[in-house]
């Protein structure tokens, strides 16, 4: 019945869309308004910032530089401007993405109330003018709103003007505020292009688009070379993912002539299910997911990010952009749903980052880098989850953990805030990111502690918290995957794919025990034990202001009911069922069904209680063995680190992949094009051996040449200029 | 507009003017240029001063192409603005002028960016000040001379006009190491005009040594040259427009021209008249050559190797300014992938890369030259942190670099994609190797980028350069506005291009069709 109404939705004609001539027209509205949030605070970053040199500097040459003055001058200068300014950013940056929100709530209730029969009338496309037109290529600036767009949008300017309203506070001290909000306000100018971007080449503006701000936002206090190097290997290693994309991009248009999600669509049906091209399609897509979304082997970026400020973190490194990927997937549902193979590596890519991550979470003392690497690791979740074709499941995840994460990163801001006021106070060079100075902070910080408790819960998979009832669901759909599903079919090197989506499965379940841990123990360092911040600082550390907790209790609410937003059918006692799966069935349910091998499983309810108690059970169990293993003084020792070998100092170090790239890709690569492409090959060979013996040869000719040379140059050019007048003029003329 | 324009009947005599308006410039310079010099008394009329009758003579040509490019009607295909004066009829040559869109571009292209290019480098030329300017103007008539020439003599004649000056002015007005490079760059120039000219003196005897006329040669020659001789005398035009583009392997004069060269001079060398060369005359004359598997595989490889190389080898520069140039010889590698690829879509992304490497790379030198001009070094290790003291220029250099780079929303991307696109219809596997190219330039451009404007700052006088004054502050706004047009609407560029690269690509496969069919022994008399 599904598949009749996908094939009514595409012959409606757009004209009788239900959405059109509603508030849904101003779709475009979305991604201006951050736009202009960036002009402006843009200008009111870099106006102040101008110093017009004297007009003629060269006519002294003195003037021009080694004036050390000249940078304090410009702080001074700039830090005057900053308070009489900041308070349009303060109000500029938050609002723009706030009316987006609202436009963003006002379309979605239209959505709403165009009803059943905007299910059938498939995705409401506008376009704005032609981009690219070249042949039969024609590439329009055209946005797309659908259901699955909605939703990511709804995300996006919601949690985004939650962080916008902390960061007034968090950035508060900052020269560089008003940067800090332009570089805000273009970021989600970027992603929501990425979202309503109505084909594959739109899709990768905002893509590459969002590289750009993290990359700024990393490198944003850019005084400090580990953050500016964080940044440059955040964009060069997406760069990497991207040109996945582009090949993929290459693909479609040469075999389906089309780059429109509505082309892509229609034509994928052309594509032979499971063949090389579809696969490969799907295959390099997915590199440009690993690289976005920070899978393996490309998630070595995502960890070195946490160098931008922490909201910026929460923003684009744990709520939105990391999870352009898994948005890219489903977006693609038509095309992964004829690779189940593609698939199955895109699912076994997840579980094995999802624990691979987990695994190094448990070892590190900086606050951020254990949510860094918990965020890889929630990410491959949702991969194992659109790598079995359960999309709503991901997106599902995708919003949970948008919430909860979001919450834990904020939380941590805030804790950080503390710490370095309070060092601040004492003008102390302390580490306020390192869990080792933290401990008791529950009796100075009550709220954040509570809500930090509330995700800590939710990512932990602890019943009635949101992220309890997505990770069940994902697991639910990779064990009902393994069960009966065209993947399942499969043989990867020998080996059914069912038992390999069973291994994923207990993956899952394995990453969700180790979440527990890293976790609980996170939590137990920071608030509970003794405090080790020190005896000078102890008086000053204190709760965030109430610009900054009170985004934290917006979240918190989300974190702990987002579950109802797709509640499973065994709970339906709790509210209404599966609203989401409804929300986004017109656009993923077709691909989901297809992947599934004709209709997604049903489990028994006796299964699905088996599930659910597996995964509570894991989850208990985790935060149990936490409690016990971390009770108690809580003070790490730091020497005691150094004696540590074999797999312990492995896990603490990352299991080494930076240094081994580092020492086997990169310097190999800068030695080879120093010494043997630059010095040898152009240098040498060319230049030296080729260049230079041509030129012996031609010293013959050139000896008249440099007798001229020896007289007055400035003659020979007037020679050139009346030679070549003479030439043209006097014979055109005759 | 437009009626004002046809009344002044505009296309009977833009294009001569075009021509002929800088080297009354240059005349004017030589006759009453002075040279503003530091500390000495204003004796003379600020106009009277060589940059500012310079930028009159520039912007009158940015005008004039203006309005050149308002008249041009984009559904006409063929010549426009057509030109015809006898000059030397014996010979059967003509001063013969015209436009279609891709020469119309390349016009735009060159009277926009040079303005541009002497504002942002105001009081960069320090010797030679006034013969400089002179040979500049003379350099820029030629250059359009070569856009519009419809006759391969006056093409010719051009070329030369575009070599010398360049020649001098490196030699003259250049850096330290000047003679070195002025003469790698002659051993250049003048090996591939000869090779030119003898290749346009057998496609004359082989058309019946009646006309140099472009047209006239093509119907002539038709069919009337053999397989092998075709791709000799493809081999002269190839190599004389290859090397004067520093495609690779040819390169090596590039980096130290444009390292030596005052900072308008290389972003002149930054035009490629090389490779409109190549699609003007290379192709349409000898499309059995250009369709030769080999010889097409083989001028392919060296493009995806021109950009992976050239890529690798700016990596390593410790010389901004010639980090800028083997970035250069990147992109050129995707102009000539995507000519050769011969599809529609990857000869306009190889004109938009032409162009847009024009915009990004000449904007990228005059970068780099301000930080030499102020802090006296182009050495990369010796900046750092300057965009706390200067913002401005920190800007201007993110979004020129991130053109470079190929960001979607900027100018590189258009062009890149679009051949990349383009090509891996024709060649799939070069396609997916050139595309690394897009990882490649991020590690180079973003490095250096970091070492230079991020990072702590260095305590000497590379650490406090000043920021953008006025002149070069409108200058990069100019630059800025063209990389977000270009990367945002290229919709006008692209569809006057679309015309021609369609012609091009039919040209040559049916021009290969009758020259299979030619007798073998129709070879050179």
């Amino acid at each position: 019945m599904m598949l009749a109404l996908l094939q009514a939705a595409a012959e409606a004609s757009p004209a009788a869309h239900p959405l059109a001539g509603t508030v849904a027209e101003y779709v475009w509205m979305l991604p201006l308004l951050p736009l202009l949030g960036f002009v402006i605070n843009g200008l009111l970053s870099i106006v102040p910032a101008y110093h017009a040199g004297p007009e003629d500097v060269s006519h002294d040459p003195e003037a021009g530089h080694t004036d050390m003055a000249h940078e304090e001058a410009y702080e001074a200068e700039a830090t005057t401007f900053h308070r009489r300014w900041n308070a349009l950013s303060s109000v500029v940056g938050p609002l723009v993405v706030g009316i987006a929100f609202v436009l963003a709530a006002a379309i979605f209730l239209a959505m709403r109330a165009a009803g059943p029969s905007l299910e059938t009338a498939g995705a409401f496309v506008r376009t704005y003018g032609s981009w690219m037109p070249a042949g039969e290529l024609r590439i329009n600036w055209g946005l797309q709103l659908d259901q699955l767009s909605m939703l990511m949008t709804l995300i996006i300017t919601g949690v985004g003007t939650l962080i916008h309203l902390f960061s007034i506070g968090y950035m508060r001290t900052d020269p560089g505020y008003s940067r800090y909000f332009a570089y805000l306000n273009l970021f989600v100018c970027f992603m929501l292009v990425l979202v309503l971007g109505g084909s594959y080449p739109v899709l990768f503006v905002g893509w590459e688009g969002v590289g750009l701000c993290s990359y700024l936002l990393i490198g944003f206090w850019f005084s400090d070379e580990s953050n500016a190097n964080a940044g440059k290997k955040a964009f060069i290693v997406n760069r990497v993912g991207d040109f996945g994309f582009l090949v993929a991009m290459f693909l479609l248009w040469a075999n389906l002539g089309t780059l429109d999600y509505a082309g892509v669509d229609a034509a994928a049906t052309r594509l032979v299910a499971n063949g090389a091209l579809v696969t490969a399609i799907c295959l390099f897509l997915f590199l440009g997911c690993a690289g976005k979304s920070a899978q393996l082997p490309l998630y070595i970026w995502l960890p070195d990010a946490m160098a931008g400020p922490t909201p910026v973190s929460a923003l684009i490194h744990a709520a939105t952009m990391v999870t352009a990927g898994v948005y890219l997937i489903a977006r693609s549902g038509a095309l992964f749903a004829l690779a189940p193979f593609a698939s199955l590596l895109v699912a076994l890519t997840g579980a094995l980052t999802a624990l691979f991550a987990a695994t190094i979470g448990l070892k590190q003392w900086d606050i951020k880098k254990v949510l860094a690497y918990s965020t890889v690791s929630q990410l491959g979740y949702m991969f194992v989850a659109a790598g079995v074709g359960a999309y709503s499941a991901a997106v599902f995840h995708l919003a949970t953990h948008a919430f909860f994460k979001a919450l834990l990163f904020l939380g941590a801001g805030s804790v950080i805030y503390a710490l370095h006021e309070a060092y601040h106070h004492t003008h102390r060079e302390e580490d306020a990111q390192d869990m080792r100075n933290m401990g008791g902070l529950r009796r100075h910080m009550p709220v954040t502690w509570a809500l930090m408790w509330a995700a800590t819960l939710a990512i932990a998979g602890v019943p009635v918290f949101s992220g309890f009832f997505s990770k069940d669901q994902i697991l639910g759909a990779v064990y009902g995957a393994a069960r009966h599903s065209a993947i399942g079919e499969l043989r990867l090197l020998g080996i059914p794919g069912s038992a390999i989506l069973y291994g994923i499965y207990v993956l899952g379940l394995v990453t969700a025990l180790i979440t527990a841990i890293y976790m609980t123990r996170m939590m137990l360092y920071t608030f509970h034990g003794a405090n080790r911040t020190g005896e000078g600082e102890r008086p000053h550390l204190h709760e965030a202001p109430w610009i900054m907790t009170g985004p934290l209790a917006v979240l918190g609410v989300l974190t702990v009911f987002g579950g109802w937003l797709n509640l499973p059918a065994v709970l339906h006692a709790l509210g209404p069922e599966a609203l989401l799966d409804r929300w986004l069935a017109p656009v993923v349910a077709r691909a989901s069904a297809t992947l599934a091998g004709g209709e997604v499983a049903h489990l028994s309810h006796a299964t699905e209680y088996a599930l659910i108690g597996a995964a509570v059970a894991v989850s208990v169990l985790g935060i149990g063995f936490a409690v016990v293993r971390y009770r108690g003084p809580l003070l790490a020792k730091r020497e005691a680190e150094a004696a540590e070998t074999g797999l312990g100092a492995a896990v603490r170090q990352a299991y080494y992949v930076d240094r081994g790239i580092g020492r086997y890709l990169v310097e190999p690569t800068i030695a080879l094009s120093r010494k043997v492409l630059w010095r040898g090959l152009d240098v040498g060979l060319i230049d030296g051996v080729i260049v230079n013996g041509s030129a012996a040869l031609m010293r013959g000719v050139a000896w008249a040449g440099a007798r001229i040379q020896t007289g007055n140059v400035g003659n020979y050019a007037w020679i050139v200029a009346v030679g070549a007048l003479v030439v043209i003029g006097a014979v055109a003329f005759r | 507009m437009r009626d004002v324009l046809a009344a002044l009947r505009l296309d009977a005599w833009v294009l001569p003017a075009l021509m002929v308006w800088p080297l009354l410039g240059a005349l004017l310079i030589f006759m009453f240029g002075r040279t503003a010099r530091p500390g000495a008394a204003p004796g003379f009329a600020p106009w009277r001063d060589v940059r500012v009758l310079t930028m009159i003579v520039l912007i009158g040509e940015a005008l004039m192409s203006v309005g050149l490019w308002a008249i041009f009607d984009p559904g006409v295909t063929g010549w426009q603005a057509r030109i015809d004066l006898p000059w030397i009829p014996e010979w059967g040559a003509g001063l013969t002028l015209g436009v279609d869109g891709i020469s119309l571009v390349m016009v735009l292209l060159t009277t926009l960016l040079m303005p541009l290019a002497v504002l942002a480098s105001w009081d960069n030329v320090r010797s030679k000040v006034r013969s400089y300017y002179g040979l500049l103007l003379i350099l820029m008539s030629g250059t359009l001379g070569v856009f519009l020439a419809l006759d391969l003599l006056l093409f010719y004649v051009c070329w030369e006009l575009v070599l010398i000056p360049m020649y001098f002015m490196i030699g003259i007005s250049g850096g330290r190491e000047r003679a070195r490079a002025s003469h790698k760059y002659f051993l250049a120039a003048f090996i591939g005009s000869l090779l030119m000219l003898v290749s346009i003196i057998a496609l004359w005897v082989a058309g019946g040594s009646q006309s140099f006329n472009l047209d006239a040669l093509l119907i002539a020659t038709r069919g009337a040259i053999g397989q092998t001789a075709q791709t000799w005398l493809f081999l002269g035009f190839f190599t004389a427009f290859a090397v004067k583009s520093a495609f690779f392997p040819f390169h090596t004069w590039l980096p130290d021209a444009q390292h030596e060269a005052p900072t308008s001079g290389a972003v002149a060398l930054g035009i490629k008249v090389g490779t409109y060369g190549i699609l003007r005359f290379a192709l349409p004359f000898f499309p059995a050559a250009a369709l030769d598997p080999t010889l097409r595989l083989t001028i392919i490889g060296l493009a995806v190797a021109g950009i992976i190389y050239g890529a690798l080898v700016a990596m390593v520069q410790p010389d901004f300014k010639k980090l800028v140039s083997y970035a250069s010889v990147s992109h050129l590698g995707f102009v000539v992938l995507g000519i050769f690829a011969l599809t529609v879509q990857s000869i306009q992304g190889a004109m938009m890369v032409m162009i847009g490497h024009g915009v990004s790379i000449g904007a990228l030198f005059l970068l780099v030259g301000m930080l030499q001009d102020r802090s006296g070094t182009g050495m990369i290790q010796r900046f750092g942190g300057i965009a706390r003291v200067a913002p401005l220029f920190a800007a201007s250099l993110t979004v020129v670099a991130l053109s470079t780079i190929g960001l979607p929303g900027t100018n590189g991307f258009v062009g890149e994609f679009l051949v990349l696109i383009g090509a891996y219809g024709a060649y799939p596997i070069p396609a997916v190797l050139a595309t690394t190219g897009v990882i490649l330039a991020a590690v180079y451009l973003l490095w250096a980028l970091q070492r230079v404007i991020f990072n702590p700052r260095t305590a000497d006088e590379a650490g406090d350069v000043r920021d953008l004054d006025r002149r070069e502050l409108v200058a990069m706004v100019g630059f800025v506005v063209a990389i977000l047009w270009l990367g945002i609407a290229p919709g006008p560029v692209l569809r006057r291009i679309e015309g021609p690269a369609q012609r091009i690509v039919e040209q040559v496969t049916r021009g290969a069709e009758t020259a299979a069919a030619a007798p073998p022994t129709a070879a050179l008399p």
